[in-house]
């Protein structure tokens, strides 16, 4: 569909908010805590954090959570009973204050989620998710949304994309998909018809860092540098720039078992673990930091658009902020790009 | 910083060490660490008060083990943690050579680790009066309200376990959680299940942390994790006399005593 551009006075962003929660919506939105904006469900406008550059975890988990139980099941004799998946628990749910870089993950993870085997507990989720983001007005060194295909003020992924023009003005409404119109519809007198708005220069100013096409290609002949050694000789090995990210979907099947009764869980699991190839013969075929750094960029940048045709990374950042030994997703891929061949 | 820097270029000219290990300039306000391997990657060793990353977590890892001997940058906690190792049979003489390095950047030599023993052994692990308080103020609590207090702050963990790596003592190079047969802790990152997550880590650490902050400064959530381990080191402190990291290897709770006063343990 077309994009329709609405105008929404700053003052009825609340009402919004209001009208959405009146309609039994749950909403999740950005909450500071210890100085860290996440996503939280939230009731109230004003609990929503207003000043950050980036939430420090991605929207994802609203859709991919942390744990997933996909069963409980209980053993009585030779029999087993199964209780699946409960799919009347997905319930409607609107996310609030998303990032473009957040949006356009969805996207990666549809993908993903849908490339041979069609995962319907992630399918239920998305689709019963309205994304409503919020342009970027700042950024900082970290983010580079605009060297892997995104900007600060891209509609892909949104339901309805919102754009503050200055800053202390109203918001520029973006809608998108049906979605879109059906939260319109739900509050049509607070979408105002506009004429045509340039938003670009209310959107943050993100320089492009490096071209990702041609760092896909030089990965093709990049598996064995030395590069990856160097780079990743400071890496702690732990799971941070994985959990954070928008993108990352590995996970690992685990069961919750006490004596006859258990349950059966997905939960998210990170390539920059040591354990995370360990055959059960005892071999690792990752057996160094090194391998699982490039295993990192090799999927994100060579893998991933090859058998996707999608890269694996929006160009949040949060990975490098995340990083407790600052490992820099931008710096590293910006090094990879200077290297002669 | 000049000290520090000919120091490194000196250990690597003269073939004492393969790698010095220090901290850089990092991205953002950020410090890192850096790996020197040639004289001049020397000249980027900076320090000044954001270093704080504890470096002692690389010594016992294999990628930098692998180098050959090492030197390392070392604050008190660093040098407090390097000795905690040696009692544990992880680093000696033979592959370490420390550069200590005080709060106003003035290098210390250090001809082995029992003189880096003898300054460790002149300050007393204490506990910030800022954190003091917080376990004051904890202490103070209905038992109800602490659980609370913790389910509030452990349910956002994720169990990246970036506190286990940055942590110089979380050295195993398989840790309790990650086993499955059995499964000790649970997996998932549940209230239940983070909370037996960091418990456990701080009784692993009790009468071995060396209080440097590592995990609570690499958590990206910002959970202030590193009260459990300071409230262990108020325990040890109070109900056995405490504890300094010592070459001797008496670790405070696992060292057997024939004259112990509890009668369970005889």
């Amino acid at each position: 569909m077309n994009i329709e551009r609405r105008l929404v006075r700053k003052d009825s962003l609340e009402k919004l908010f209001d009208i959405l929660r009146q309609n039994k919506k749950t909403v999740f939105a950005p909450v500071m805590k210890n100085g860290k904006a996440s996503f939280k469900p939230v009731g109230s406008f004003s609990s929503i954090a207003e000043d950050y550059i980036q939430t420090t975890q991605s929207s994802k988990e609203v859709i991919f959570p942390r744990v997933e139980k996909f069963l409980d099941y209980e053993k009585n004799g030779k029999e087993v009973s199964i209780k699946g998946f409960d799919y009347q628990s997905v319930t409607e749910t609107v996310l609030w204050g998303v990032r473009p870089c957040d949006t356009i993950g969805f996207g990666t993870l549809n993908s993903i989620f849908n490339w041979d085997f069609k995962d319907e507990i992630f399918n239920a989720r998305l689709s019963k998710t309205i994304i409503l983001s919020f342009s970027c007005n700042k950024s900082d060194d970290y983010c580079f949304c605009t060297s892997v295909g995104g900007n600060p003020g891209s509609t892909a992924g949104s339901d309805i994309l919102f754009t503050k023009l200055g800053a202390d003005g109203d918001y520029l409404a973006e809608v998108v998909t049906e979605k879109g119109q059906a939260i319109v519809a739900l509050a049509s007198e607070l979408f105002e018809k506009t004429e045509s708005v340039e938003k670009e220069k209310f959107l943050a100013n993100v320089p492009v860092k490096f071209n990702q096409e041609e760092i896909r290609k030089k990965l093709e002949k990049f598996f064995k540098s030395s590069q990856w050694v160097e780079q990743s000789l400071k890496c702690l090995g732990c799971g941070a720039c994985a959990f954070v990210c928008p993108t990352c979907a590995c996970f690992d099947i685990q069961d919750d078992a006490h004596g006859k009764i258990g349950s059966r869980m997905r939960c998210w699991d990170s390539c920059g673990y040591s354990q995370f190839t360990v055959h059960t013969s005892g071999h690792n075929p990752r057996s160094v930091q090194s391998q699982r750094w490039r295993q990192r960029i090799m999927h994100k940048f060579s893998y991933m658009p090859e058998r996707l045709s999608v890269y694996g990374c929006t160009g949040c950042g949060r990975c490098s902020r995340a990083c407790p030994a600052d490992m820099n997703i931008l710096e590293h891929l910006i090094s990879i790009q200077e290297v002669k061949i | 910083m000049d000290d520090l820097r000919k120091r490194a270029k000196e250990l690597i000219d003269t073939s004492a060490v393969k790698v010095v290990i220090g901290y850089e300039q990092g991205t953002g306000n950020k410090t890192r660490a850096l790996f020197v391997e040639n004289s001049e990657v020397a000249d980027k060793l900076i320090f000044d008060s954001r270093c704080v990353q504890n470096l002692a977590a690389y010594v016992t890892k294999q990628e930098v083990k692998s180098k050959g001997k090492m030197a390392i940058t070392a604050t008190l906690p660093v040098m407090r943690a390097i000795i905690q190792l040696a009692s544990e049979f992880q680093v000696n003489d033979d592959n370490l050579i420390v550069i200590g390095i005080t709060p106003e950047s003035k290098i210390i030599d250090f001809k082995n680790l029992e003189e880096v023993e003898t300054y460790v052994h002149q300050f007393q692990i204490e506990i910030d009066a800022r954190n003091r308080e917080i376990l004051d103020k904890l202490d103070k609590m209905t038992p109800s309200e602490r659980w609370k207090f913790w389910i509030d702050e452990l349910s956002p963990c994720f169990k990246c376990y970036a506190c286990r790596a940055a942590c110089p003592m979380c050295y195993c190079s398989r840790c309790t959680v990650d086993f499955n047969r059995p499964q000790w802790i649970p997996v998932s990152s549940n209230e239940l299940g983070n909370l037996e997550w960091h418990f456990m880590r701080a009784m692993h650490l009790t009468g071995r942390c060396v209080d440097c902050d590592a995990c609570a400064n690499a958590c990206p959530l910002a959970i202030p994790i590193n009260l459990l381990t300071k409230k262990m080191i108020e325990d040890a402190k109070s109900d056995f006399g405490g504890y300094q990291p010592s070459l001797k290897g008496e670790n405070l709770l696992s060292t057997f005593k024939p004259d112990d006063k509890e009668n369970f343990i005889q």
